[in-house]
C-alpha cells in the first residue's frame, strides 16, 4: 500500500514506455498483465465449454435412442426390442443397418455408410469401429463421455472462467492497484492450466480411451485397469489433474496475497465489493482443498502404477476404497462452494448496480459466504450417505448440510432485498442476475431433498442429483458467467457487446435450460439411475422414454444457442460499439481506470472514500457515488 | 408431480415418501414466495423516468427474521428424519431370512443359507441374478461385492445400500408387501455393463416361496 501510494505520474510514465517495447509474446502469450491473463483465463475457458458441451451433446443422443433389448422387451407388453438409433451425420443409416445385421451384405446408401464400409473391410481396428460402430456408441465409450464432460466442465470451464478469469482481471482493478503481487506466478499459474488441458485432451487418443470412472473416479473402479479397460486415460486424467491443482494453488496465493497486501489507500475490507470477498473466500477454499485432491490423486497414480493399494483391499492389500471418497469430497464439497460463490459475488455486483440501490445487507452477505465456506468442511459426508460409511454419521452430516441451507437463504433474501424499492434496469447482464437468482433458489431448494439422509436413499445416484448440480451449476454458475462477460466486457475490450444478440442468447438458453434439467428432476422422482448408458434397460424406466428425447432435443438447442455468445463475443472484439469509460455508471474501482486499461491500470492510484454500493444516496444529484470521489468537504478535502 | 414417483412396497420406508412429501411441499411453497416476490419487485420497482430508488442499506432486523425461520425449519425437518434414518440403515432385530448378496462385474448373487439355516456352511445355494423372498417378511441382507463398489438399489423398496469388496454390510433389511417381480438395478457406477446390471427380487406368496424352497433347496440328512 505504501509503495502504491508513492507512484508518481512520472513512474507511470515508465510502465507506459516499457509497454511500447513488449514484442508479441510478451504482451499476448507469455503475459505478466493480470488482465492479458484474465482474457486468456476467459477464451481458454470458453473453448474448454465448447468441448464439455459437446461431449454432453453426444451422450444425450445414446440416452434418448438407446437399444431395446430381447430381454427387456419380453418382460413388457406392446414394447419392440431394437437397435440403438446411429448418430446423426456420422452415424450409418438405419437401411443400411437393418440388411446388413439381417443378410450380412454391405450396401452403402449414405456417405456415411460408405465410410462405415470402409472402416469394416479394412484391417487393423480403427478407432471408430472400437467406440462407435456405424455411429452407434460402446458402453464403454458412453461411460468416457460423461465422465470427461463432468471433468472438463467443473476444473476446465468453470474454475478458469469464474476464478481465473473473473479473479484475475477484476481483482486489481477493483481493490485499486497495479497488478497481481506475483505476476510471474500469475503467467505460471495460466501456462499450468493449459498444460493441464493439453494433457487431458491427450488422454482421449491413448490406447484403451480416456478415463471413465466418472468425474469422482471412485475406487477401486478407477484404480486398476482390470475393472474397466482404460490404461494410460485413467493416469492422465489424474496427472492433469494434478498440474490443475498447483495451477490453482499458485494462482489461489497470489489472490490472497494481492487482497491482503494491496487494496488501494481507504479500501478497507468492509468496503471491499462482494465479488473481491468471494473471489478471496474462494482463493483461501482452493488454497486449502486442493492439496488434499492432489494427494489422493498421488496415491491413486500409486496404485494404478506402482503396485500400491491405499484404495483397495484386496486379499493382498489393505488399503480401503471408502479411503478415496473420503479424500475426494472433502475437496469436493469445498469444491461446490468454490464453483458457486463467486457467482454469488457476480450477483452482489450486477443487482445493486441495476437497482441503483446499495446491496442490502452488506455484512450479512459478507458473514453468509464466510460461513458457507466454513460450514463447506464439514458435510463431505452428504456424498456418501448409501456409501457403506456408518450409518451414524449420517445424522451428522445431515445436520450440517442442512445447516448450510441457511446462508444461502440470506443471500437471496438480500438480493431480494436489494431489488426492493430501487429502480431497476433490464439491462442484460441484469436479465442473467435475475436467472441466476431464480435457478439458485431451484438448486437449493432441491439440495434439500438429498440433504435429508431417509429421501436420499431413494434419489441418491438418479437424475435427481444431476437436475440438481445442474441448477447450481449451469443455472448459477453459467448464467453469473454469461452476466459478468457482458458487465465487464466494456472494461476488458473497450466495445459494448450486440444487445440485440445477448438479449436472444439469454432468452434461448434461459428457456432450453429449463426444458433440459426440470424434467430431470421428474426422471430422479421416477428414480431413473444416472450414468446408464441405456435408460431402457430396466422395466421401470419406460415411461420415460419420450421425456428422454425430450431433454436431447432441448440440450441440443441449449448447445446450439451458445454459438451466438461465441459469435457476439469475438465479432464484438473488433465490431461492437465502442464503450465509454463508465458505460453502467457504476461505483466500484474498476470504472475509474481509463478504457481500454493501460499496463499498470490507473494514471494515479485512487484513494477510497466509501463503500461500493452508494447508489441513490439522498441528497445527491446522480443516482451514483464513485468510491473514489472525495467527500464534498469544505476545507480538508483531502486526497 | 408427486405422481411421478414410483409405487413404495416397503414397510420400514414407508417414511420417506412421507418426508419426501413434506419436503416437496415445504420446498414448492418456499418456491412460489420467493418467486413471486422477485416478479412483484421486477414490476413494481422496474425503472421509471423521475423515479429514483430508496436508499435502504438493509435492516437487522429482516435478516435476524429469516436466519431464525430457515434454522428452525431445517432443524426441525433434520429431527424429523433422525428417527426414519435410524429405523432403515439398522440390522434387523428379528430377521425371519436371512440372504448374502454379493455384486459382481456385472451380475448380482444371492447366497441363502441352505437347509442348515447358516450363511458360509457348505450346503449355502447360490443363485445369479434371481432373488426369491416370501411377502411380508422381514429379510436381513448382508451385502458385499467381489470387484469393485456395486449399488444394491430396488427402486420399490426405496431401498439402496451400496456394496463394498471385502467389507459385509450388515445394516440393510426389507420387508416387501406387495406380490410380484421387481428390478435391481446396480446404482452405482461399476464398469461398462453399469447399465444392465440388473437383477430380479421376486416377492412371493409364502406358499410360492416354500414350494420355490422345496424343488430347489436340497435337503440334507
Amino acid at each position: 500500500m505504501q509503495e502504491n501510494e508513492n507512484l508518481t505520474p512520472e513512474h507511470d510514465d515508465v510502465h507506459d514506455t516499457h509497454d511500447h517495447h513488449e514484442g508479441f509474446f510478451r504482451k499476448y502469450i507469455f503475459s505478466l498483465d493480470h488482465k492479458m491473463i484474465g482474457k486468456q483465463f476467459l477464451i481458454y475457458g470458453l473453448l474448454m465449454l465448447f468441448l464439455g458441451g459437446g461431449l454432453a451433446m453426444l451422450f444425450r443422443w445414446q440416452l434418448a435412442y438407446p437399444e431395446i433389448t430381447e430381454d427387456v422387451a419380453a418382460k413388457l407388453e406392446n414394447v419392440e426390442s431394437r437397435l440403438a438409433k446411429p448418430l446423426p451425420i456420422i452415424g450409418a443409416s438405419d437401411e443400411f443397418l437393418k440388411e446388413y445385421l439381417e443378410t450380412g451384405e454391405l450396401k452403402p446408401k449414405t456417405m456415411a455408410d460408405r465410410y462405415w464400409v470402409n472402416v469394416i473391410e479394412s484391417d487393423d481396428v480403427e478407432w471408430a469401429e472400437e467406440n462407435i460402430p456405424f455411429g452407434i456408441m460402446t458402453p464403454a465409450f458412453y461411460n468416457m463421455l460423461f465422465t470427461m464432460h463432468a471433468t472438463i466442465m467443473v476444473f476446465f470451464v468453470v474454475v478458469p472462467i469464474l476464478v481465473g478469469a473473473f479473479g484475475n482481471f477484476l481483482i486489481p482493478l477493483m481493490i485499486g492497484t497495479r497488478d497481481m503481487a506475483f505476476p510471474v506466478l500469475n503467467m505460471l499459474s495460466f501456462w499450468l492450466a493449459v498444460l493441464a488441458a493439453g494433457i487431458m485432451i491427450a488422454g482421449f487418443f491413448v490406447p484403451g480411451g480416456h478415463a471413465s470412472a466418472g468425474w469422482t473416479g471412485y475406487t477401486p473402479l478407477s484404480a486398476d485397469p482390470e475393472w474397466t479397460g482404460v490404461g494410460w486415460g485413467m493416469n492422465l486424467w489424474a496427472i492433469s489433474l494434478l498440474i490443475q491443482g498447483f495451477s490453482s494453488l499458485v494462482g489461489s496465493i497470489n489472490y490472497i496475497t494481492t487482497i491482503i497486501n494491496m487494496r488501494a489507500p481507504g479500501m478497507t475490507f468492509f468496503r471491499l465489493p462482494l465479488v473481491i470477498w468471494a473471489l478471496f473466500i474462494v482463493a483461501i477454499l482452493l488454497l486449502l482443498a486442493f492439496p488434499v485432491l492432489s494427494s489422493a490423486l498421488a496415491l491413486l497414480i500409486f496404485d494404478r502404477l506402482a503396485g500400491t493399494t491405499f484404495f483397495t483391499n484386496t486379499s493382498t492389500g489393505g488399503g480401503d476404497p471408502l479411503l478415496w471418497q473420503h479424500l475426494f469430497w472433502f475437496f469436493g464439497h469445498p469444491e461446490v462452494y468454490i464453483l458457486i460463490l463467486p457467482g454469488m459475488g457476480i450477483a452482489s455486483e450486477l443487482i445493486p448496480a441495476f437497482s441503483r440501490k446499495p446491496i442490502f445487507g452488506y455484512r450479512s452477505m459478507v458473514y453468509a459466504m464466510i460461513a458457507i465456506a466454513f460450514l463447506g468442511w464439514v458435510v463431505w459426508g452428504h456424498h456418501m450417505f448409501q456409501s457403506g460409511m456408518r450409518p451414524g454419521m449420517g445424522a451428522f452430516f445431515m445436520t450440517t448440510t442442512m445447516l448450510i441451507a441457511v446462508p444461502s437463504a440470506i443471500k437471496t433474501f438480500n438480493w431480494l432485498g436489494t431489488m426492493h424499492k430501487g429502480s431497476i434496469r433490464f439491462t442484460t447482464p441484469m436479465l442473467h442476475a435475475i436467472a441466476f437468482v431464480s435457478m439458485f433458489v431451484v438448486g437449493g431448494l432441491s439440495g434439500i431433498f438429498m440433504a435429508n439422509t431417509p429421501v436420499d436413499i431413494a434419489i441418491h445416484d438418479t437424475y435427481f442429483i444431476v437436475a440438481h448440480i445442474h441448477y447450481v451449476v449451469f443455472g448459477g454458475s453459467l448464467f453469473a458467467i454469461f452476466g459478468g462477460i457482458i458487465f465487464w466486457f466494456p472494461k476488458m475490450y473497450g466495445r459494448y457487446m450486440n444487445d440485440t444478440l445477448s438479449k436472444i442468447h439469454f432468452w434461448l438458453t434461459f428457456i432450453s435450460f429449463n426444458c433440459t434439467f426440470f424434467p430431470m428432476h421428474i426422471l430422479g422422482m421416477g428414480m431413473h439411475r444416472r450414468r446408464i448408458e441405456n435408460p431402457l434397460a430396466t422395466a421401470y424406466t419406460q415411461d420415460f422414454e419420450g421425456m428422454n428425447i425430450f431433454i436431447t432435443m432441448s440440450a441440443f438447442t441449449l448447445g446450439a444457442v451458445q454459438l451466438i455468445l461465441v459469435f457476439n463475443f469475438f465479432w464484438s472484439i473488433y465490431k461492437g460499439k465502442v464503450a465509454e469509460k463508465n458505460p453502467w455508471h457504476v461505483n466500484t474501482l474498476e470504472w475509474e481506470a481509463p478504457t481500454p486499461v493501460p499496463h499498470g491500470n490507473f494514471a494515479q492510484i485512487p484513494t477510497v472514500h466509501r463503500g461500493p454500493y452508494e447508489y441513490s444516496v439522498p441528497g445527491e444529484e446522480a443516482d451514483w457515488i464513485p468510491q473514489a470521489q472525495p467527500e464534498p468537504v469544505p476545507a480538508s478535502a483531502g486526497d | 408431480m408427486l405422481g411421478w414417483y414410483t409405487e413404495n412396497i416397503s414397510t420400514y420406508a414407508k417414511g420417506v415418501d412421507g418426508l419426501f412429501a413434506l419436503i416437496f411441499w415445504i420446498t414448492i411453497v418456499a418456491f412460489i414466495l420467493v418467486m413471486l416476490t422477485l416478479i412483484l419487485f421486477l414490476i413494481l420497482y422496474r425503472h421509471r423516468s423521475g423515479h429514483k430508488a430508496e436508499y435502504i442499506e438493509g435492516s437487522t432486523k429482516l435478516e435476524i427474521i429469516w436466519t431464525t425461520a430457515t434454522t428452525v425449519i431445517v432443524f426441525g425437518l433434520a429431527l424429523l428424519s433422525f428417527p426414519q434414518w435410524n429405523k432403515l440403515k439398522s440390522p434387523a432385530e428379528n430377521p425371519d431370512y436371512t440372504v448374502q448378496v454379493r455384486g459382481e462385474q456385472f451380475n448380482w448373487y444371492f447366497i441363502y443359507p441352505g437347509p442348515d439355516n447358516e450363511i458360509g456352511t457348505e450346503d449355502d445355494l447360490e443363485f445369479e441374478n434371481e432373488m426369491n423372498v416370501p411377502v411380508d417378511k422381514v429379510i436381513q441382507l448382508y451385502l458385499t461385492s467381489k470387484d469393485v463398489i456395486h449399488s444394491f438399489f430396488v427402486p420399490q423398496l426405496r431401498l439402496k445400500q451400496d456394496v463394498l469388496p471385502n467389507r459385509i454390510i450388515d445394516f440393510t433389511k426389507f420387508r416387501a408387501q406387495k406380490i410380484g417381480k421387481y428390478e435391481i438395478p446396480c446404482a452405482e457406477l461399476c464398469g461398462f455393463g453399469h447399465a444392465t446390471m440388473i437383477g430380479s427380487l421376486n416377492v412371493l406368496s409364502q406358499e410360492d416361496y416354500d414350494s420355490w424352497v422345496a424343488e430347489n433347496w436340497q435337503p440334507q440328512e
